[in-house]
């Protein structure tokens, strides 16, 4: 699997990160070495193994369905960039 | 004055509760060693305010009777873990001016112990890296040097700050966290103890994630008694932690006897790695010798996943790291970028990200992204965590054979040179994490033991890999190794 100009700008765009168009051949060739680095994988025999999902043998703990927390507006909004009138603002969304 | 930051806790702690020497003295003593040491550049937010108060409120437990071990102790705490009030920043431009509103579990464990923050660490940024090179704050530096050679070396990363703060003795101990290493490897980097504990053993709450499967926090300390000791108070359940296991925390420190008798000693063939420098396999075989000579049966053992347990970690990793970290988008804390006339919200998002990320963590973020992407999350993103499950497997079945524990190098080589590794390609840095990584993959404890000089005078350090929750085992088999290995160097004093 080769990745081109095209596909690193597409992965940038899914990461919401902004590349500038000259930046991007260079990306795409880490993409690349570390691709073809993770391509050893397989080599592996993985027929019949479960993908892992907890390393530890133990089941999500689960808990009632009650408010545990809350009533801290002025907590939650005290490290906004741009918090107005008890809300985060943001650029407008909807035209 | 400047002695006492060289204590360790086990030291201090006694001498505390002798009374012949306060909390105040003893933290007034580090935070002296610090205002000295920026050229190290360990400490980068420096709390000397809230370690008096605490070294005050500490002193009056004390003299009440009321002092738990960590009691009085003064620590730095790593970038990554969320404390009240104080910058906590993960060493990224993008949570520039975050002041959490909240206390990490650890952090709060620590506190209740009576225990006193110093400060906050530098770190690889989201601890990503394994130089420190990563860090919005620049690089922290290893006390250490090549004889007398000024170059500044890298202190490992990605708890870079943690372990050059302790070994030269800033603090008494540090708090680290470790998701393919970035407890181990900084330690062997600079000659001291570090312990990464079993995948759920400390609460992962308020500590910024990083690979939510993979992360780990622990200890690191001068001495293997004082892994003993700090882990002992940071571990614990915590309903607000789904992972964290609902076990009870043991004595560690009573483990320690320093009898490892008939235990058996697992060396694994598969890390004896092409171009491993003479200097690291023969260190590997004193440490094995070593633990023949104090009783243990030293077996030769199988791990045969070995070699694939790198790339799995670097799809693992990533994949994880790209879900987490999709929540700094500017919107709720830390840095936002300016916008130009007419942006909307999704360049809100990619400017904000482009401008708060460094290099490694873009490069990281967006691996991930690929692969979970569609089409590739079944070749990649499963393929690793089958692997994965291999790679446990592999452990499972030399444990039940009835290793105990299994000796291993900590790093392929000593610490580097700061900037050496900037040509490299990413996947060269990330081969030093080869001997930690696998210990992650497995969610097992693994310890970093500090047992040796090379040729230039720089530590190297051995690594014990341990049962699941048998961390109590794992640190007495550490015990008997730092006890015949009697590393006792220290760096000298240049900043």
């Amino acid at each position: 699997m080769s990745i081109d100009i095209k596909t690193a700008a597409h992965v940038a765009k899914l990461a919401r990160i902004k590349v500038d168009p000259d930046a991007l051949p260079a990306l795409a060739q880490e993409f690349n070495d570390i691709l073809g680095f993770i391509e050893q994988l397989n080599e592996v025999d993985v027929e019949g193994v479960e993908p892992m999902t907890s390393v530890t043998p133990m089941r999500l703990v689960r808990r009632q369905d009650v408010v545990t927390d809350g009533n801290q507006q002025a907590a939650v909004l005290a490290n906004a960039p741009d918090a107005r009138e008890g809300f985060f603002a943001v650029p407008k969304v909807v035209e | 004055m400047s002695e006492l930051s060289k204590l360790t806790i086990a030291e201090a702690r006694d001498r505390l509760r002798k009374g012949d020497v306060t909390s105040r003295e003893i933290t007034q003593a580090c935070l002296d060693q610090i205002e000295k040491a920026d050229a190290l550049n360990a400490f980068v937010h420096k709390t000397p305010e809230i370690a008096l108060e605490r070294a005050g409120a500490a002193d009056a437990r004390l003299k009440a009777g009321d002092a738990p071990d960590m009691c009085g102790i003064p620590l730095g705490i790593k970038d990554l873990f969320c404390t009240k009030g104080v910058d906590s920043q993960a060493a990224s431009r993008i949570l520039q001016g975050f002041k959490p509103e909240y206390e990490s579990t650890i952090t709060q464990k620590l506190i209740d112990a009576g225990s006193v923050m110093l400060g906050k660490l530098n770190m690889d940024e989201f601890a990503m890296g394994s130089s420190n090179e990563t860090s919005v704050y620049g690089n922290a530096v290893n006390p250490w040097r090549r004889g007398n050679d000024p170059a500044n070396l890298t202190p490992g990363g990605s708890s870079g700050g943690s372990a050059s703060a302790v070994a030269a003795d800033l603090c008494l101990a540090a708090t680290g966290t470790d998701t393919g290493g970035s407890i181990r490897q900084p330690a062997a980097f600079v000659g001291i103890t570090g312990l990464k504990p079993t995948y759920g053993r400390c609460s992962r709450w308020g500590v910024v994630a990083f690979a939510s499967s993979l992360d780990q926090a622990g200890p690191m300390t001068k001495t293997v008694r004082d892994a003993a000791i700090m882990l002992g108070a940071m571990a614990g359940h915590d309903p607000l932690d789904s992972t964290s296991a609902a076990l009870a925390v043991p004595d560690f420190e009573a483990a320690l006897t320093g009898d490892i008798r008939g235990k058996k000693i697992g060396i694994p063939k598969e890390y004896r790695m092409d171009g491993m420098p003479d200097e690291i396999e023969t260190l590997w075989q004193q440490g094995a010798e070593m633990m023949r000579d104090a009783g243990a049966e030293i077996v030769d053992i199988s791990l045969p996943h070995t070699k694939y347990a790198l790339p799995a970690y670097y799809v693992i990793a990533p994949a994880e790291a790209s879900s987490n970290l999709a929540r700094y988008d500017g919107v709720r804390f830390g840095h936002r970028a300016k916008l130009a006339q007419g942006d909307g919200i999704t360049e809100m998002y990619e400017k904000t990200r482009a401008e708060g990320f460094g290099p490694e963590v873009q490069r990281r973020v967006m691996i991930g992204t690929y692969v979970l992407s569609a089409g590739f999350y079944d070749a990649y993103y499963n393929r690793a965590r089958r692997v994965r499950a291999l790679i446990k497997r592999d452990f499972d079945e030399v444990f039940a054979q009835g290793i105990d524990a299994i000796l291993t190098p900590a790093t392929p080589s000593a610490a580097f040179g700061l900037g050496e590794m900037a040509d490299a390609d990413p996947v060269q840095m990330y081969l030093n994490d080869v001997f930690t990584v696998t210990v992650n993959l497995a969610g097992l404890p693994g310890i970093a033991v500090p047992t040796g000089l090379d040729s230039q005078g720089l530590p190297l350090g051995l690594q014990l890999i341990g049962r699941p929750w048998e961390e109590g085992d794992l640190l007495n088999s550490a015990y008997a190794l730092e006890k015949a290995a009697g590393f006792v160097s220290k760096p000298a004093k240049w900043w």
